[in-house]
């Protein structure tokens, strides 16, 4: 079991509050998944390239590292502290050389993209949302998932989202029943998964297919062909998110929908206290069905 | 006056408590709750005559083990709505999710929306009326008991059915394994008639389809094999 959480707004007013709104909800979904939290924000496009590192070791890790990554690529580098983790802003042209870098110094690399950030830990979702300071957060859109484990071990790593592309993210409440066939299928291509999780697996063939040239819809169509077992997906973009659910569907999943927002959760009770809910047409998503918003 | 109780301010537990009470002593009281914010296991295990009404949707297993009592949500339920009642009315004004009115042995599960995946599976005497559509696998291993579908039904209907009657208005998207069409009779009509009105649903018998058991798999037989 695991509870996801999802929010999209439309209107700009909303974007401070975005953090807040995401907070409550995963907190509400902490019964569902109390290993670990993570959340991938979509904030503004400022042009520059945004990398997520990860560290267990943050004072040795990130101390210098503005410094150090800089001199390194041969221009400069931002680097901003969020607990274990730290946000670097580069140019795009300096992001090989980062990475590289980053790499070489075995710091983890949680995600890279134009406007998405991901934080994510072990721990108590609320505890993890303050770790992180999710609700001072804005941005467009987000995703967040509480975790109960059940196919790969209770560790930073092991937590959702998974990003395996530029701004591409997924969370997953299920489990993928053919993961170690796709993972050595999708690695024969040349693309390579770093953990044991059947999740990255489904983000990293997410990704794959939209790497091919398939659109976010085709990709999430191909899902439910190419991967067996148990899901109910949230993939964010740049622009959006999408949902799909496996045929049987056993994995709960609510959405609501106001002029203002798109949310999804695993139950209702985490939109308790979204504005206008009570007018929101609420509905669940089909099984073997694809929906995706985006701006 | 209807007694109000307001979930922002009591817990779960002590609202289930209160109901509960006021079901075993038999007094037929009117109640009210809100704010119920998605809670799981509103008003289930009442055990006597009580009149409640959920103001807001719920979450998992609302009013289980009914008996009795007569509850309406207005707004949409969780997984699991009505699961194993005995008697008495639920009512939801919206949707139900996946698996509404799952081994109720009796009383009415009356969904104005739409209901998802395995509605009634293995009800063994409910009556289930649902005025929009149901998902997939809906009457699964369903044994007795009446399900009756304005809108149109899932896939697989009444797989590995027993002998619950499937009433169904609009078109299904595939039967289960045993599950066949059969006659309308008048003793079915009747039946279906008494249940729409007892349900508030303006359709006519007459436009339903009936499904049932073809009673080939109640036994294994190697010829059936490749059925199950």
């Amino acid at each position: 079991m695991c509870g996801i959480v999802g929010l999209f707004l439309k209107k700009d007013a909303l974007r401070p509050k975005l953090g807040d709104m995401l907070t409550d909800m995963l907190i509400t979904m902490t019964d569902r998944g109390p290993d670990s939290a993570g959340i991938a924000i979509y904030g503004d496009d400022s042009g520059q390239v945004k990398i997520t590192i990860q560290s267990d070791t943050p004072d040795d890790s990130f101390d210098g590292l503005e410094a150090a990554i800089s001199a390194a690529v041969g221009a400069p580098v931002g680097v901003r502290v969020v607990d274990t983790h730290a946000v670097l802003t580069l140019a795009p042209e300096a992001q090989a050389l980062a990475l590289a870098y980053l790499d070489e110094k075995g710091l983890r690399v949680m995600g890279v993209g134009e406007s998405m950030e991901i934080f994510k830990e072990v721990g108590l979702p609320k505890d993890v949302a303050e770790r992180f300071g999710l609700r001072a957060m804005g941005g467009s859109h987000g995703i967040g998932h509480t975790r109960m484990a059940t196919e790969s071990a209770v560790t930073t790593l092991g937590a959702h989202p998974f990003s395996t592309a530029t701004d591409q993210c997924l969370v997953h409440n299920g489990s993928l029943s053919n993961h170690n066939a796709m993972r050595r299928t999708l690695a024969k291509k040349g693309v390579f998964t770093r953990t044991e999780n059947d999740t990255e697996v489904g983000a990293a063939y997410i990704s794959s297919r939209i790497a091919d040239g398939a659109t976010l819809g085709e990709a999430l169509e191909g899902t439910l062909k190419d991967l067996d077992g148990f899901f109910t997906f949230v993939t964010g973009t740049k622009n959006g998110f999408g949902v799909v659910r496996d045929p049987v569907a056993c994995k709960p999943a609510v959405m609501a929908e106001t002029e203002d927002y798109v949310a999804f959760a695993s139950e209702y009770r985490a939109f308790a206290d979204l504005p206008g809910i009570e007018a929101a047409r609420v509905w669940e998503p089909e099984p073997a069905t694809v929906y995706f918003w985006e701006r | 006056m209807p007694t109000q109780l307001d979930m922002a301010s009591t817990e779960l537990r002590d609202v289930n408590a209160t109901l509960q009470a006021a079901a075993k002593a038999q007094v037929n009281e009117p109640y009210v709750i809100i704010n119920p914010r998605g809670s799981h296991a509103m008003a289930c295990g009442l055990d006597g005559p009580l009149n409640v009404t959920v103001k807001g949707s719920t979450g998992y297993y609302t009013a289980g083990m009914n008996k009795e009592a007569s509850i309406t949500v207005e707004g949409s339920a969780g997984p699991g709505v009505a699961e194993n009642m005995m008697s008495g009315t639920v009512t939801i004004e919206g949707d139900a999710s996946q698996y509404a009115g799952a081994t109720g042995h009796g009383g009415l599960l009356n969904i104005k929306g739409n209901a998802s995946s395995r509605c009634g599976i293995s009800m063994k005497g409910i009556d289930i009326v649902v005025h929009g559509n149901i998902g997939h696998m809906s009457a699964f291993m369903a044994q007795k008991g009446n399900l009756v579908v304005l809108g149109d039904a899932g896939d697989a209907l009444g797989d590995s059915l027993y002998e619950a009657r499937l009433f169904v208005r609009g078109t299904v998207k595939s039967l289960g394994a045993d599950c066949v069409e059969k006659e309308m009779r008048p003793e079915h009509l009747a039946i279906l008639k008494e249940l729409l009105d007892r349900a508030g649903a303006k359709a006519k018998p007459e436009e339903f389809k009936r499904y049932g058991s073809s009673r080939t798999l109640y036994n294994f037989h190697i010829d059936n094999a490749s059925a199950y």
